[in-house]
């Protein structure tokens, strides 16, 4: 990437990446957000990460894109992540243990359910 | 494998383990086993779902049936009726405050009604290594608009209007610092952000660097092209590897896209920034003691003024923000300062971040416009005081805040009506009390650390605070005089007037402050030798009903220093010499025979 030298270069780089944020056209269906400020990590978020790629993995899944972010503020449940499906709505689920992640993907990602005992939040943040 | 058909979410939050979340659970699965329901229903523990009152708790799914003071018996009954018969068992659903059956727990948290998200726009939303990311969020629009646009007096002018103080504690009004520093004449000045969070239970400094560094980095260079500074630094305590680590990583990626460096945005201005990493002293949150920190110095303040916008790093004109009021500026920029004046009040403009902690439901930070009220923050946001305990004060501003009591709760919360109530916003730490603290103890705790963080430059605050300290012992201990309390009182005032620096003059706040609200407490220890939140242990004794003791012995197997004896079936006792105060006996006692008791 070279050196931004005007608004005009700033508001590409926007643009392109909103649609890769908004997930559209993309070769991607959806993402999953870990959230890995130190509340996160110290809940267990690293193991969540983990357990997530394993599974995504394990059952061949491959277009779910996996990222994180910061601490949105309610550390009492954390781990948390984030499920984005296209454009749907996206849910942010808490106390996200390695299991519960699991059962997130096989209901949520696999199978458009979402985990309602988990939802902290729907919608954006 | 066949499909489950069903979910059981089982409470096992520590209240609930401890209400006996994992009987209850055996029990469950060995009657799933029993009518060989296991394979298409799923057991999964969870976190504490915050009704701990009522556990231990579960939740069936997918019709999210909510059951409630469930025993190893009654989880049966339910597992018999709810999943083979299809017919909910009412008597142990899950009632609400006034006895109406609810059959769902809430779905979404309350927690985030009320806030305005400003300063962490972007926490928990970008990812913060990706500084597209941040781009996508207008991102470095602000810089831009700022260097190719705005002239630094239109800059200073936006902040003026938007009434933003600094947001680390002292209030100070953002654009008055800027144009100080502005209009101080140097051919070298410098910009500092200030990361040496220290207040215990203060945490937004280290969520904002960690999850949205990029804004920090923008909002130092905006204030670098403004005040015709070339170098910056940020100060970050070394307990914060992650802040550290990510910041570190948003100032490479910024310099690769030229919004640091030589020549920024293709202009002739150039400015970087340097992390300096501190050994994690409170005082060197203490802008001056921090700049000599930079400077290689011990961490000690300086007299003021000078203030650093005329003399501050290497006697430079400097300009030292905190990190949350930095967070505040790119969005100022791009809305400009009206937008942002139009959330909070008089005098009190924009949003504050609190960390909400202590006996609090949904401890965590959240971004409020100012003049919220407490009742509004605690019970709406923070979901309230767990365990239905009755709400006693909220710390505000750390060891140099104060407390409030429950009956002030109504009060807005801006920097005016705090002081007035005889403590500060502060970093705007939130530490929240219940029945069972006591605010001597509180008042204690917090001269503790200040006693620890005093660097021992002045007197007053290296042995006034040492010598309240030592009285405020004497009184938690039971040996407190009346004349104790009036010491204290004249102390406190003294070293207020005469400290140096913030430090020592806020170190007294917390004694002042609870003295002033509950005076009946300290009274009752100096008078009656008496703790009534029966928390000081010297006050305290834990003692064992004859009457109601079975003999069980679940307390006495519990007592990690065996000072509880008796044998089976007899009633056991408990020796105050050797007894720690700890509460577990309580806790596993289920026939309600022990209890605390304070003369």
């Amino acid at each position: 990437m070279g050196k931004i030298k005007s608004l005009e270069e700033l508001m590409k780089i926007k643009e392109n990446t909103l649609k890769d944020l908004k997930m559209r056209d993309t070769d991607k269906r959806g993402k999953i957000v870990v959230a890995m400020g130190t509340c996160g990590i110290a809940a267990g978020a690293k193991e969540t990460l983990k357990a997530i790629v394993d599974v995504l993995n394990e059952k061949g899944i491959e277009d779910i894109a996996v990222v994180q972010s910061g601490c949105f503020g309610l550390c009492d449940v954390e781990p948390t992540i984030e499920v984005r499906i296209g454009e749907n709505e996206p849910i942010i689920y808490g106390h996200v243990t390695p299991n519960q992640a699991k059962r997130i993907i096989e209901q949520h990602v696999l199978e458009g359910k979402v985990v309602s005992d988990l939802v902290v939040k729907r919608g954006e943040l | 494998m066949p499909a489950v058909e069903n979910t059981i979410v089982i409470c096992a939050g520590g209240a609930c383990i401890s209400a006996g979340e994992i009987s209850v659970k055996e029990s469950l699965e060995s009657t799933l086993k029993e009518y060989a329901l296991d394979e298409v229903v799923q057991v999964v523990e969870t976190g504490c779902m915050g009704a701990c009152d009522l556990g231990p708790i579960m939740v069936i799914y997918p019709e999210g049936i909510f059951y409630q003071k469930l025993n190893s018996e009654n989880v049966k009954k339910i597992v018999e009726e709810h999943l083979l018969k299809g017919r909910v068992v009412k008597e142990f659903l899950y009632t609400g405050p006034a006895g109406e059956v609810k059959e769902k727990p809430q779905e979404e948290l309350p927690f985030f009604k009320k806030q305005v998200k400003i300063a962490t726009r972007n926490l928990g939303v970008v990812d913060p290594l990706s500084i597209e990311e941040y781009i996508a969020r207008d991102g470095y629009f602000a810089l831009t608009k700022v260097i190719k646009e705005l002239s630094p007096d239109k800059v200073i002018e936006e902040l003026k209007k938007s009434g933003l103080r600094g947001r680390g504690g002292a209030g100070f009004p953002t654009g008055l610092k800027w144009e100080f520093a502005k209009k101080a004449e140097s051919n070298v000045k410098y910009v500092i952000c200030n990361a040496d969070e220290g207040d215990p239970g203060a945490f937004m400094d280290r969520a904002i660097l960690e999850g949205d560094p990029h804004t920090v980095v923008e909002a130092m260079t905006i204030a670098a092209y403004t005040i015709g500074a070339t170098k910056g630094f940020i100060y970050v305590r070394a307990e914060y590897p992650l802040a550290i680590e990510r910041f570190s990583h948003a100032l490479e990626t910024a310099r690769e896209y030229g919004f640091l460096g030589n020549n920024i945005l293709g202009t002739d201005f150039s400015f970087d920034i340097e992390v300096r990493i501190g050994a994690g002293a409170f005082v060197c949150g203490e802008e001056t003691a921090l700049i000599n920190s930079i400077e290689g110095k011990r961490g000690i303040p300086r007299v003021k003024p000078p203030y650093p916008a005329q003399k501050g790093l290497w006697n430079k004109p400097t300009l030292i923000n905190n990190v949350e009021t930095y967070a505040n500026i790119p969005p100022i920029i791009l809305h400009g300062g009206d937008w942002f004046s139009q959330f909070g009040v008089e005098g009190s403009r924009g949003t504050k971040v609190f960390a909400l902690a202590g006996k609090v439901n949904n401890t965590g930070l959240v971004e409020v416009p100012m003049g919220i009220t407490l009742r509004e923050l605690i019970y709406e946001i923070g979901g309230g005081v767990p365990g239905g305990k009755k709400l006693k004060a909220v710390q505000t501003g750390g060891p140099s805040g104060g407390c409030i009591p429950e009956k002030h709760i109504d009060t807005p919360i801006t920097y005016d009506t705090l002081k007035e109530l005889g403590t500060i916003i502060g970093s705007g730490g939130m530490i929240v009390m219940d029945e069972d603290d006591c605010m001597v103890d509180v008042a204690k705790f917090f001269l503790e650390f200040t006693v620890e963080e005093s660097c021992g430059q002045c007197t007053p605050c290296r042995d006034g605070t040492k010598r309240m300290l030592e009285i405020l012992e004497r009184i938690t201990d039971g040996e407190g005089t009346e004349e104790d309390l009036e010491k204290l009182k004249e102390l406190g005032e003294h070293i207020m007037k005469t400290s140096l620096c913030g430090l020592g003059q806020t170190a007294p706040q917390p004694v002042l402050s609870t003295m002033r609200y509950f005076w009946d407490e300290y009274e009752a220890h100096v008078k009656e030798k008496r703790c009534p939140a029966k928390k000081c242990k010297e006050l305290t004794r834990i003692v064992i009903d004859k009457e109601k003791c079975v003999g069980c012995t679940a307390c006495a197997r519990v007592c990690p220093v065996d000072a509880i004896s008796g044998s089976v079936r007899n009633p056991h006792e408990i020796d105050s010499e050797i007894c720690t105060r700890c509460g577990s006996c309580l806790e596993v006692c289920r026939f309600g025979a022990i209890s605390k008791v304070s003369p």
